[in-house]
C-alpha cells in the first residue's frame, strides 16, 4: 500500500491537530491543582480575615466567637513541634546514615528498608491508634504534649530517614575514600564528612516532615487532644531554680489543626469564620515551610557539583 | 647518588624488634562497635513501629471479636455502636470508605495521568520547574483545611447543580480527596514516564508518529507497571485519608454506595469515637482498634498488589 | 618455598634492591567468587618509585589498594597471600591488623581529584585531626609544609579558607597531595593520579612524584607508559590479575624479558 503526498499531509495535519487539542487538556489538568490552590486560599480570605487580628492571636478559645481565639493551638503546636523535632530528627538522621553507611546486605537490613517504606504508606489515622495504646496506655503519658509530639515524630521518621539516605547517596564514593585514605574511621568520615555534606537534603526532608506534622490533625485527635484548652501550659523556661522545667510535656494540650476542626464542626456562621481564620494561619504556616524547603533544595543543589 | 641514598637505606633496614604498631586500638575499636549498635537501634526502631502497630490492633481486636462474633462483623449491614441497638456490622464502613476513594479516584487518575504525560512529555524545562513545586505545596496543604473546602466550598458549589445534595455528602469530600492525591499521583507516573530512555521515543518519531501517539502508544505501555503504581499509591492515600471525610462525608454510617448520600468512613468512625469519652477499655474503645485493623489490611493489599504489579511488569529496557 | 623479593626481583632482572618498604608475597584476592589477582609477589624499594602498568582491568587499580587496604570497605572482598610491611616485617592483611592504622602510615591520591567540599587548610588539615592534633600552630605549620611539598603554596597562600572546589583540576590533585603529605605518611599510593588532568597539570604531578621520592617511598599506577618511564626507578607489569615481569625501568622499556610486555610497551595491545 502506497501512500501518496496528500495523504501523508492529511495525515500529518491531523496528527498535529491531536497534539494541540492534548496540549490543552494538559495544561487544563495542571490547572486543576493550582486553581484549587488559588480557589481554596481566596475562600479562606474572603472568609476568615474579618477574623484575623492580633486578639485572635493573643485569646484563648471562647464559647463566644467574636472573643476567640489560637493562643493556646498556637503554643500547643509549637511545643508538640519541639518534641516532635527532638525526637525525629536524631532518630531518622541516625537511621539514614546506618542503613546508607553502615547496614551489609543481609535479611535483617531488607526487612528495616520494607519497614521504612511501609511505615510511609500507614495512614497517618494508625500513628493515632498506636498512640492510644503504647504512648497514652502502656507507657502512661496520658493525653499529653509528650504523647502526641512522640506521635507525630513516628509519623515523619520515614520522611526524614528517606531524605537523609538521598542526600547521602548524592555523595560520591571517592569522597568518602579520600577520608578513609587519610585514616578516617567510619564514625569520622561519617561526622566529618558524610552528615556535613548532606545537611541540605536532610534539612529540607525535616521541614517538610515538620510541616506534614504541623498540619497532621488524625493521630492527634485519636490520641484524645481536648478540644478547649483556655490555659497554657507550664513554661519550660522559668525564672527560679532549676530555670528549666519538663512539667509542660505532661501537660493536655490542643493544637493548631484540632482548634479549627472543632470550630469547623460548630453549626454556627461565626465559629465558622474562626475556622478560616485558623486555616489561613495554618496554610500560611505549612507554605512558608514547603516553599523553604524547596528553595532550600534548589540553593544546595547548585552549590555542591560533585 | 644512589649509593649514598642506599647507605641511608640499610641503615633503617635492620629494624629492631618492635610491638605491632597495626593491631586493634581498643578504645578505638569499641567506640565505633557502640556508635554502630546506637545507628542500628535506630534504624530498627522502624521494625520496632511495625511491630508495635500489628501488636497493639491485634491484642485490641481479639479482645473486640471476644464480644462480637466474627461472622456479625463481616456480614451485618449496620454499623450502630453509639446507639442502643448495637450492630456491629463493618459493611457500612467500608461501603463508605470504598466510594469516598472510588470518587476520588474517578477525579484524580484521569486528571494525574494526564498532567504527568503533559509534564513529561509536552512540557518545556520551565513550565515543570515551576508546576512541579506548585503541586507539591498543594500536597503539603494540612487536610483539615481540605475538610473546610469540601464542607463549605464544594459542596454549596455542588447544591447549586444539585438542589437535593444534603449538607454532608461523600461526594464533595470524594472530589476533594481527589484533588489532594493528584500530586502523588501524577509525579509517580510522570517518574515512571521520563525514565523510558529516549531511544525509544525516538524509534517512534522516527517512523512519522506525533507527540500524542509515541506519548500513548509507547511511552504509557512502556511505564505501565510505573503507572499502576502510582493508581494504587493513590487508592491507598485516599482509603488513609481522614479528616476531609470526617468533616465533610456526615459520620452516619450508611450502607450505600451512592456518594450523594452521607456517609462514615472507617478513618471518620474512628475519628468520631476518638472524640467522645472513651473509656480505656471499652467496647467503643476495641472498636476502632478493629477497624483500624482492617484499614491497615486493605492498605496492605493494595501495596502488595502495587508491589506484585511492579514485579509483573518489570520494565527491561 | 617462598622467595624474598629479593631474589625475585634479582632472578627476573638482575636487579639488587637496597631496602624494602613493602613486598607482597603471594597475594590473590577475590570480589566475591571472581579471583582479581592471582600470586602477586612484588617488592617495593624503599624512597624508590615504582610504577604499575598494564593494560585496563589487568588488576593494578587492584592490587594498588590492597596496600591500604581500601577494599576492607566493600563487602565481600578477600585477600590471600601477605603484604609485608617495612621496618615492622608485620604482614598487614593480617585480620589483627587494624585498616585504620595502616591507613595511617600509607597515603593514598586517587584518580580524580577528590577535595573534600571544605576549604582548603581543612582540606590539607583533616588527616591531622583525624590523628588528634589540635593546636592551630602545629597544625599551620604542616599545612603550609604540606603545601609546600605539594608545590602549591604559592599559588594558595593567600586563599587558605576559599573553597578547594574552586581550584583547577591539577590544583586540585596537587591538593590531595598535599592533604597526604601532611599526615608524613611512609609509603604514598598514586592510583592514575593524572589520567584526569591537562597535559601541563600532568607534568606538574609528574616532576612533584619525581621530588617527592627523596621523603617518600612511592607505588604508582598507570596506564600511561611514558609516565612510567618517566617517572619510576622500577615497573611491574600486570596482565590479567597476574605480574608478568617486574625490573629496573629502563631495563623493562629497553629490554623487556617477556613476549607479553614487549606487546604491551609497543603498542601491540590495551
Amino acid at each position: 500500500m502506497a501512500y501518496d503526498a496528500q495523504t501523508v499531509r492529511r495525515l500529518v495535519a491531523r496528527g498535529k491537530h491531536w497534539d494541540k487539542v492534548f496540549v490543552i487538556i494538559g495544561l487544563l489538568s495542571l490547572m486543576v491543582g493550582v486553581l484549587t490552590l488559588a480557589v481554596l486560599l481566596a475562600g479562606l480570605i474572603h472568609d476568615g480575615a474579618g477574623r484575623l487580628n492580633l486578639d485572635f492571636f493573643s485569646n484563648f478559645p471562647s464559647r463566644r466567637a467574636e472573643r476567640a481565639g489560637i493562643l493556646s493551638a498556637l503554643v500547643g503546636s509549637s511545643l508538640v513541634m519541639l518534641v516532635t523535632a527532638l525526637a525525629a530528627i536524631p532518630l531518622g538522621i541516625a537511621a539514614g546514615v546506618y542503613l546508607e553507611e553502615y547496614a551489609r546486605k543481609n535479611w535483617l537490613t531488607e526487612i528495616i528498608e520494607i519497614n521504612v517504606t511501609n511505615l510511609a504508606g500507614v495512614p497517618s489515622i494508625i500513628y493515632g491508634l498506636l498512640a492510644l495504646g503504647l504512648f497514652v496506655y502502656a507507657f502512661d503519658f496520658g493525653q499529653s504534649i509528650l504523647s502526641a509530639g512522640l506521635t507525630l515524630a513516628l509519623l515523619i521518621l520515614p520522611v526524614i530517614i528517606v531524605a537523609t539516605r538521598e542526600a547521602i547517596r548524592a555523595i560520591p564514593g571517592t569522597i568518602r575514600e579520600g577520608a578513609y585514605a587519610l585514616g578516617a574511621t567510619r564514625w569520622q568520615t561519617v561526622r566529618d564528612h558524610v552528615v556535613p555534606y548532606s545537611t541540605g537534603g536532610i534539612l529540607t526532608g525535616v521541614i517538610i516532615g515538620l510541616a506534614r506534622a504541623i498540619g497532621e490533625t488524625a493521630p492527634v485527635i485519636t490520641i484524645g487532644a481536648l478540644t478547649f484548652i483556655a490555659f497554657l501550659p507550664e513554661a519550660p523556661v522559668g525564672g527560679e531554680f532549676p530555670f528549666i522545667s519538663f512539667e509542660w510535656l505532661s501537660s493536655p494540650f490542643t493544637v493548631m489543626p484540632i482548634q479549627m476542626f472543632n470550630w469547623l464542626s460548630r453549626p454556627q456562621a461565626a465559629f465558622q469564620e474562626n475556622a478560616a481564620a485558623a486555616g489561613m494561619v495554618l496554610v500560611v504556616l505549612t507554605l512558608l515551610m514547603n516553599a523553604l524547603a524547596i528553595w532550600l533544595r534548589l540553593r544546595y543543589r547548585k552549590r555542591i557539583k560533585w | 647518588m644512589s649509593s649514598v641514598s642506599s647507605q641511608v637505606i640499610t641503615a633503617e633496614a635492620t629494624p629492631e624488634p618492635q610491638a605491632n604498631r597495626f593491631e586493634r586500638r581498643a578504645w578505638r575499636h569499641w567506640g565505633e562497635r557502640l556508635i554502630e549498635a546506637v545507628l542500628f537501634l535506630a534504624a530498627f526502631s522502624a521494625v520496632a513501629v511495625t511491630v508495635a502497630i500489628v501488636a497493639i490492633l491485634v491484642t485490641e481486636s481479639l479482645a473486640f471479636f471476644e464480644h462480637v462474633p466474627l461472622s456479625e462483623f463481616l456480614t451485618d449491614t449496620q454499623w450502630t455502636i453509639m446507639f442502643a441497638d448495637k450492630h456491629y456490622g463493618v459493611l457500612p464502613l467500608l461501603a463508605g470508605t470504598l466510594t469516598t476513594t472510588g470518587v476520588a479516584l474517578s477525579l484524580a487518575v484521569p486528571v494525574g495521568t494526564v498532567s504527568a504525560i503533559y509534564l513529561s512529555e509536552f512540557a518545556g524545562h520551565r513550565t515543570r520547574e515551576i508546576v512541579k513545586p506548585t503541586l507539591e505545596l498543594l500536597a503539603g496543604i494540612p487536610t483539615v483545611v481540605f475538610g473546610y473546602f469540601a464542607l463549605l466550598m464544594v459542596t454549596p458549589a455542588l447544591q447549586y447543580f444539585m438542589p437535593d445534595l444534603p449538607g454532608f455528602n461523600m461526594l464533595g469530600a470524594g472530589l476533594v480527596m481527589g484533588v489532594m492525591i493528584i500530586p502523588y499521583v501524577s509525579s509517580v507516573a510522570e517518574d515512571a514516564m521520563r525514565a523510558v530512555p529516549m531511544h525509544m521515543r525516538e524509534g517512534s518519531y522516527a517512523m512519522g508518529a506525533t507527540r500524542l501517539q509515541t506519548a500513548i502508544k509507547v511511552v504509557m505501555p512502556a511505564a505501565t507497571s510505573g503507572i499502576v503504581a502510582a493508581y494504587i499509591l493513590g487508592i491507598s492515600r485516599a482509603i488513609g485519608e481522614t479528616m476531609v471525610v470526617a468533616v465533610a462525608a456526615g459520620q452516619q454510617p450508611n450502607f450505600t454506595f451512592d456518594p450523594r448520600e452521607s456517609g462514615a468512613t472507617i478513618t471518620a468512625f474512628i475519628v468520631q469515637v476518638a472524640l467522645g469519652d472513651l473509656p480505656h477499655g471499652s467496647l467503643e474503645y476495641q472498636s476502632i482498634f478493629a477497624v483500624g485493623l482492617v484499614l491497615v489490611l486493605m492498605t496492605l493489599f493494595f501495596n502488595v498488589v502495587g508491589h506484585l504489579v511492579r514485579k509483573r511488569f518489570r520494565e527491561a529496557y | 618455598m617462598e622467595m624474598s623479593a629479593n631474589e625475585l626481583a634479582g632472578q627476573k632482572t638482575g636487579v639488587e634492591l637496597s631496602a624494602l618498604k613493602a613486598e607482597a608475597r603471594n597475594l590473590n584476592f577475590y570480589y566475591g567468587d571472581m579471583q582479581a589477582l592471582k600470586g602477586v609477589s612484588l617488592p617495593v624499594a624503599e624512597r624508590r618509585v615504582t610504577a604499575l602498568i598494564g593494560p585496563s582491568g589487568c588488576g593494578k587499580s587492584t592490587f594498588l589498594r590492597c596496600f591500604n587496604r581500601m577494599h576492607d570497605l566493600y563487602d565481600g572482598s578477600r585477600y590471600e597471600g601477605e603484604i609485608v610491611f617495612q621496618p615492622d616485617g608485620v604482614n598487614i592483611l593480617e585480620r589483627s591488623v587494624d585498616p585504620i592504622e595502616v591507613r595511617m602510615r600509607i597515603g593514598m591520591v586517587f584518580q580524580k581529584p577528590n577535595p573534600f567540599p571544605k576549604s582548603i587548610f581543612e582540606n590539607v588539615a583533616y588527616g591531622l585531626r583525624v590523628r588528634g592534633e589540635r593546636s592551630r600552630r602545629v597544625m599551620a605549620e604542616k599545612v603550609e609544609a604540606a603545601l609546600r611539598d605539594a608545590s602549591l603554596w604559592d599559588e594558595v597562600s593567600d586563599r587558605l579558607d576559599d573553597m578547594a572546589f574552586n581550584l583547577s583540576g591539577g590544583q586540585q590533585q596537587r591538593l590531595c597531595i598535599a592533604r597526604a603529605l601532611a599526615t608524613e605518611p611512609e609509603l604514598m599510593l598514586f592510583d592514575e593520579p593524572t589520567s584526569a588532568l591537562d597535559p601541563i597539570a600532568t607534568a606538574n604531578i609528574e616532576e612533584l612524584i619525581h621530588r617527592l621520592k627523596d621523603k617518600v617511598t612511592i607505588l604508582i599506577v598507570t596506564h600511561n607508559m611514558q609516565q612510567a618511564a618517566r617517572v619510576s626507578d622500577y615497573t611491574a607489569f600486570m596482565y590479567l590479575g597476574e605480574l608478568v615481569e617486574f625490573g629496573d625501568t629502563n631495563l623493562i622499556f629497553t629490554n623487556p624479558k617477556s613476549k607479553q610486555t614487549e606487546d604491551y610497551i609497543t603498542g601491540r595491545y590495551g
